[in-house]
């Protein structure tokens, strides 16, 4: 099962837990899992069916490019940050 | 060719660029050069104050004028209602974006446009604007981001509250979002610490500060097509924007991106194009649109102002045990500062076990704010970086061997949760620890200063010093973090039949990257540099590009070449296994040459078979588009040398020296160029550069002359030197250059002024005004 890294904002879900188990071969089957832990998960990360606009997901250090289709490992780590636009 | 010793043939070499001639011979065009028949000057009404509501826009008057052909205001572009779209390197709101070109109903800062007329002459269009009537009422103001965050502050946006990762907080506020990273247990860190620092930091709202001024032309067919030739960091960035503001598809819309005068990041969101392709619409002729520098210091995006609080601990052996801190960045007119980079940026060069960190986005009346140089980055790490040095003085630590034992590396897990690949921080220090410039401090007396000073020879600052040879001195370093981008890139490259190759690829050239891409190709098929011609399409020429920013063009687009000259090679192998009656198993391609594996006899050239491609099929097109993971983030250690003039307050740059990890340098004199160039804007950020307001709202130096960047005269040579810690995620190596290198200067600044007087500096920038009150008051003391 990936391990995900759940953001501070979001710890009021999760009982103040740093990290959770979730299974899922992609980003969106993650937090469907993650929903079913913890209630209301969802809809902060992914409203209407995609990333929470500017936001991004990590996947083993790797920014995500195919949002809520980014592959996740049995293994992996996943954590989801402010997305960065360069200059 | 020769094979340099680290088995490179090309890369790692100083070719002449290929856009050299048409740039030092003045025959490049740029935007505002544009000229064809017909051509209408536009010119943009912007709004006299900070706040108001526009009750009415009465244009008839300047349309009566001789020689005005069109006015257009926000009712010419689309409502795009208030919706979020991704637009290439992150996602934008389009009503704020629309409402930026032109205001919608409200003007939320001095400078923001109101309307756009195009006359036969830029006088007429001048003169036209002074007879449109805008009726408003004025509102009051707020243009400091911690007046705008109390409760009583005006409202800049009456829908607006405050987002918190999706947690509704029902608050109208300008505070537009709230972000957090926690690691660890904060109040147990603290409580291991024996020393703790806690300092509170302002800076000030600066701007990129590119020559060139924002431009557009904008030509609307007969055919509803569009074209638009602009000076910009994305042409398919700019397409997408005008798409969604006009409401029209893509494909009719040609970006046609010119040479470019620097953007640094200032370039990337659409100021003047959808007003230009407005006007051309309405009026069927080409209309051109250029900023003067008003108009680029108070309607185009600077850096935002920031308040940040820091409070870090290291226990007695040096080790850093808890950080904090929290960040207010000023987002403009509407939401998006930096806020998430600088927050994640701020501890980025630690291992710390213990840390907190809030970060608030915070809108104010003062310009939508832009990327510049690693957004966000350098006004967290003049915090926090001026804090490590506060400790290491406590600790009686050398700063370098600080931050080498608590410094970031492959493994670290950083504040906001992922783990840092191979990373090059700890490369640097230790190169800056060897350095002569770091290694003289350790003599330090009067003499040594002498001879430091005639190694620096002709520089001015030789003058000052050797003029007032007691004015105090001080060293200061700083390291800093940028992530860099990937994101997507495509080229394309065409043989030709003199075995010279055409390469197209869609990154405008910031700094020489087409070289560096054509550089790239060419190592991969084995040729020369000079036989790539390089050159960077439009929207139609080539395939999707993101913007050059981020630090990736050299990356991702060099990836993009790389791919293309493995097309290239793939189809040369097919080629000459045709002419050869073999299969493409039995030809190999080698060092530029091709080689029959069966028949040592058969060998061509990549000229040679390049000359018989017509002949046996066709010309060999090599293209590839990437979408690259492997992003090799970046640190840079700088070191300074200060005099501090103790009777005007002004502070003299002696020596600067800036390391950097760069992976691998393609073109070592670009990289270089790119860590001079970011080196003096950080140097003018600590030093000089300032938005200043006054109590009606209204920017104050809105001009070169009084908006003080430094120039040649201010400043020694920078001497730049490379790291190279190869990114394992590159076929070449690559990390993004170009923005770390602005992120170490404030801070390092401000250390070094720390040991020349005793003082630390708090706020940026550190002008000679700033510098003397804090003298002052330290003698008053």
């Amino acid at each position: 099962m990936a391990l995900v890294w759940i953001p501070p904002l979001l710890r009021d879900l999760t009982g103040g837990k740093e990290t959770a188990t979730a299974t899922g071969q992609n980003v969106d089957q993650v937090i469907v899992a993650l929903e079913q832990q913890f209630p209301g998960m969802r809809v902060r990360l992914s409203p209407d069916g995609v990333l929470r606009p500017g936001i991004a997901v990590v996947v083993d250090g790797q920014v995500g490019r195919f949002g809520l289709l980014e592959s996740v490992g049995p293994d992996s780590e996943v954590h989801f940050l402010p997305a960065i636009g360069g200059g | 060719m020769t094979t340099l010793a680290n088995g490179f043939k090309v890369i790692g070499t100083r070719p002449i660029r290929h856009d050299g001639v048409d740039k030092v011979t003045g025959r490049a065009i740029y935007g505002a050069d544009m000229q064809m028949a017909g051509l209408l000057h536009g010119r943009i009404l912007r709004s006299p104050i900070p706040h108001g509501i526009i009750k009415s826009i009465d244009v008839s008057k300047a349309l009566a004028l001789p020689g005005v052909e069109a006015i257009v205001t926000s009712a010419e572009l689309t409502d795009p209602g208030n919706r979020i779209a991704e637009l290439g390197e992150g996602a934008v709101n389009l009503k704020d974006l629309s409402s930026n070109c032109l205001a919608r109903g409200k003007v939320h800062y001095k400078g923001q446009a109101v309307a756009a007329v195009a006359a036969v002459s830029p006088n007429i269009a001048e003169e036209a604007l002074k007879l449109i009537v805008v009726d408003y009422q004025t509102l009051p103001h707020v243009t400091d981001v911690r007046a705008a965050m109390r409760d009583d502050a005006p409202l800049l946006h009456d829908d607006q509250v405050t987002e918190s990762l999706g947690q509704p907080t029902g608050k109208h506020s300008n505070i537009a979002k709230h972000i957090q990273f926690k690691k660890g247990d904060i109040d147990e860190g603290f409580k291991q610490a024996a020393v703790v620092v806690e300092r509170e930091f302002h800076t000030a709202t600066v701007h990129q500060g590119y020559i060139e001024p924002h431009n557009a032309t904008a030509l609307w067919n007969a055919d509803g097509t569009v074209t638009i030739w602009c000076s910009t960091q994305g042409a398919f960035s700019v397409r997408a924007q005008v798409a969604e503001l006009l409401a029209m598809p893509v494909s009719r819309i040609k970006v046609v991106p010119t040479e470019i005068g620097g953007g640094f990041g200032g370039k990337i969101r659409v100021y003047l194009e959808p007003v230009a392709a407005a006007l051309s619409k309405k009026t069927g002729k080409p209309v051109k649109i250029t900023m003067n520098r008003a108009d680029v210091f108070e309607a185009t995006g600077p850096t935002p102002g920031s308040y940040i609080k820091v409070k870090m601990g290291a226990d007695k052996d040096g080790k850093l045990v808890a950080a904090q801190a929290y960040l207010a960045y000023e987002a403009g007119a509407f939401p998006g500062s930096p806020i998430g980079p600088g927050a994640m940026c701020i501890f980025a060069c630690y291992d710390i076990p213990n840390v907190h960190i809030d970060g608030y986005d915070v809108v104010v009346n003062k310009p939508a704010t832009s990327a510049y140089r690693a957004p966000g980055a350098t006004n967290a790490a003049f915090a926090s970086e001026t804090i490590v040095d506060e400790l290491c003085e406590k600790l009686k630590i050398d700063p370098l061997d600080f931050r080498i034992k608590n410094g970031a590396r492959e493994g670290t897990r950083r504040a906001d949760g992922p783990i840092f690949p191979l990373v090059g921080l700890v490369e640097t220090l230790e190169v800056a620890k060897r350095h002569s410039h770091f290694l003289s401090e350790r003599q330090g007396d009067k003499e040594t200063r002498r001879q430091g000073d005639e190694k620096m020879g002709s520089s001015p600052c030789l003058l000052v010093s050797l003029s007032h040879p007691l004015l105090p001195r001080g060293r200061g370093v700083a390291s800093g973090f940028w992530f860099n981008c990937g994101l997507k890139s495509s080229a394309s490259a065409s043989v030709n039949s003199d075995g010279t190759v055409s390469l197209v690829e869609g990154s405008t050239d910031i700094g020489g990257s087409r070289t560096g891409i054509a550089m790239q190709l060419a190592e991969a098929l084995g040729i020369r540099a000079d036989e790539v011609r390089p050159v960077v399409g439009d929207t139609d020429a080539v395939g999707y590009c993101d913007v050059t920013g981020g630090s990736r063009v050299t990356f991702a687009t060099g990836w993009a070449a790389y791919e293309a000259a493995q097309d290239i090679k793939r189809q040369m192998i097919t080629r000459a296994a045709f002419i050869w009656s073999v299969t493409s198993e039995e030809v190999a391609y080698e060092n530029g040459s091709l080689r029959c594996l069966v028949d040592d006899t058969k060998r061509l050239t990549f000229k040679e078979l390049a000359e018989k491609l017509h002949a046996t099929g066709g010309t060999i097109v090599g293209r590839a588009s990437v979408d690259p993971q492997g992003v090799g983030g970046a640190f840079a250690t700088h070191i300074v040398d200060v005099e501090v003039d103790s009777d005007t307050g002004k502070v003299t740059i002696l020596r600067y020296t800036a390391v950097q990890d760069v992976g691998k340098a393609i073109h070592p004199s670009y990289v270089e160029g790119q860590i001079q160039g970011g080196a003096v804007q950080g140097i003018g950020w600590a030093l000089n550069e300032e938005y200043f307001y006054n109590d009606q709202g209204t920017m104050a130096n809105a001009s070169f002359l009084d908006y003080r960047m430094p120039t040649s005269l201010d400043l020694p040579m920078i001497e730049a030197v490379l790291v190279e810690v190869a990114n394992p995620g590159h076929p070449y190596g690559v990390r993004g250059v170009g923005e770390v290198p602005i992120v170490p200067p404030p801070a390092a600044i401000a250390n070094a002024i720390y040991n020349a007087i005793g003082i630390r500096m708090e706020e940026l920038p550190m002008s000679p005004g700033r510098v003397m009150a804090k003298l002052l008051a330290k003698k008053r003391a």
